[in-house]
């Protein structure tokens, strides 16, 4: 069947990119797949797999999302009730989170269990802006990641409660996971849009889910 | 451990590259999507596009590239050169670039900086700064380095930093051209003042140039154009001298 990849579109920086590295990987791989950007929640009980991208603060992420009517409701739907596989990005990956203090405290979806954390910066440049390594630490997940470099930009971290969530960690400062992971629904700090083959490659790993 | 990067920086003029690569049996040379292309397949961490059209008009053809290379490059890219407003920040953006550099339109009005980061984030608002010294103290230098600020330019990091820049692009106009080496002097100043990222640009024409701007100018990321574009080394090259002398880089 054909699978059908839906981009949340709720305001949130440069979806744009996410999209054209999706029609990349669906041309070059000659998958049975269709990507689409959408801010239209019903969107989704059509969608096989569902991408919540994200840019900027955390709060002003979870009120772009609360600001469509249903969406926080249909993504639940989606990636818990159903279980379907689910993909969080940079800030949509923190939005997974139980809380934020970046600039206050901020509520988040709760998915998976942990807070959102500013990077401790001791004589360190912040954003962490560029190209690192994330290392497996035992975790299982289905999609196998490969250890290279991967293109990151943040300043704050998920600190993830329990450990068996944390699939990857990355190191700047302080050991922090890279990439967390609860069945169907994975969190990701860094941009694999941007991060060349090897992200390109997680992306197909994602649709062929 | 975080890596340091190496950006190419590609002038393009009404839509073709000028001073690009003229060593690849590209398909067409001056396609600036090509262009970056090779350069993403061959080593870079991010590209940067710098449009030098001298018209409004002609400056619109970056918008149709910049569409085109999102599609076919996966790597970051920055695009300066000609941002005068909020709205042509918001298009370059749309269009597909990961961040965009500002200059003269930051000097013109600082509030520039803190609109474009409070709604786009700081993480895509690079602001390039252009210094020449005069009497020991640097000043900074706007319209291609053409024009006199009289601003103090440590002073002026300061606040492009408070203001919300994401990222500084430090290109010294002392050297710019010169094949002499990076400003080592205003790169370390900077990049102790700054908690922000500092991209050194001007001057590179020795591969040792590189292994100089981290070390004693403490810069987080290289750009380099002719070096590259006339295939002096590649980029490789720089990565491969600058992990033998135990400098992390993506390889």
């Amino acid at each position: 069947m054909k699978r059908l990849i839906t981009i949340v579109d709720y305001g949130s920086g440069n979806i744009l990119s996410a999209k054209k590295s999706f029609s990349k990987v669906i041309e070059k791989n000659n998958l049975n797949a269709e990507v689409v950007i959408s801010e239209n929640p019903k969107f989704l009980k059509n969608s096989s797999h569902v991408v919540l991208p994200g840019q900027g603060a955390f709060k002003t992420c979870m009120e772009g999302l609360k600001n469509i009517p249903g969406m926080i409701e249909e993504l639940d739907n989606f990636a818990v009730k159903r279980a379907r596989p689910f993909f969080g990005i940079c800030v949509g990956m923190q939005l997974l989170a139980d809380t934020s203090s970046e600039n206050g405290n901020h509520a988040g979806l709760g998915w998976i269990h942990g807070s959102i954390e500013k990077l401790p910066s001791v004589d360190l440049k912040m954003p962490h802006m560029g190209w690192n390594t994330i290392k497996n630490v035992g975790s299982k997940s289905k999609i196998i990641f490969r250890e290279t470099d991967y293109y990151f930009v943040h300043s704050y971290y998920f600190n993830c409660k329990k450990r068996e969530n944390v699939v990857t960690e990355t190191y700047y400062g302080i050991n922090f996971p890279s990439i967390v992971n609860k069945e169907n629904i994975y969190g990701l700090q860094f941009h694999p849009e941007k991060s060349s083959d090897q992200g390109l490659e997680i992306i197909k790993n994602f649709i062929c889910l | 451990m975080l890596k340091t990067r190496i950006i190419p920086c590609l002038d393009v003029k009404d839509g073709r590259v000028v001073k690009g690569i003229n060593f690849v049996d590209l398909i067409d040379a001056g396609d600036p999507v090509e262009q970056a292309k090779f350069y993403s397949e061959n080593g870079a961490d991010e590209i940067c596009f710098l449009d030098i059209s001298a018209s409004l008009e002609n400056r619109e053809t970056i918008i149709s590239i910049v569409e085109k290379t999102a599609a076919e490059v996966f790597i970051p890219l920055t695009v300066g050169g000609g941002i005068r407003s909020i709205n042509n920040i918001q298009n370059l953006l749309k269009a597909g670039a990961d961040k965009v550099s500002i200059n003269s339109a930051a000097l013109n009005d600082p509030n520039v900086i803190k609109i474009a980061s409070q709604y786009f984030g700081s993480q895509c608002i690079v602001v390039a700064v252009d210094v020449k010294k005069n009497n020991n103290h640097w000043t900074v230098y706007s319209h291609g380095g053409t024009k006199n600020t009289g601003i103090e330019a440590i002073q002026w990091l300061r606040k492009v930093e408070e203001l919300g820049a994401g990222e500084i692009l430090l290109t010294s106009m002392d050297k710019d051209g010169t094949k002499s080496g990076f400003d080592l002097e205003v790169l370390s100043l900077a990049s102790k003042t700054l908690s922000i990222p500092v991209i050194a640009s001007g001057g590179v024409g020795k591969i040792e140039h590189f292994y100089e701007g981290v070390i004693k100018g403490q810069a987080n990321a290289l750009l380099a154009a002719s070096v590259f574009h006339f295939n002096e080394f590649s980029i490789m090259d720089v990565k491969h001298y600058l992990k033998q002398k135990n400098i992390e880089v993506r390889i």
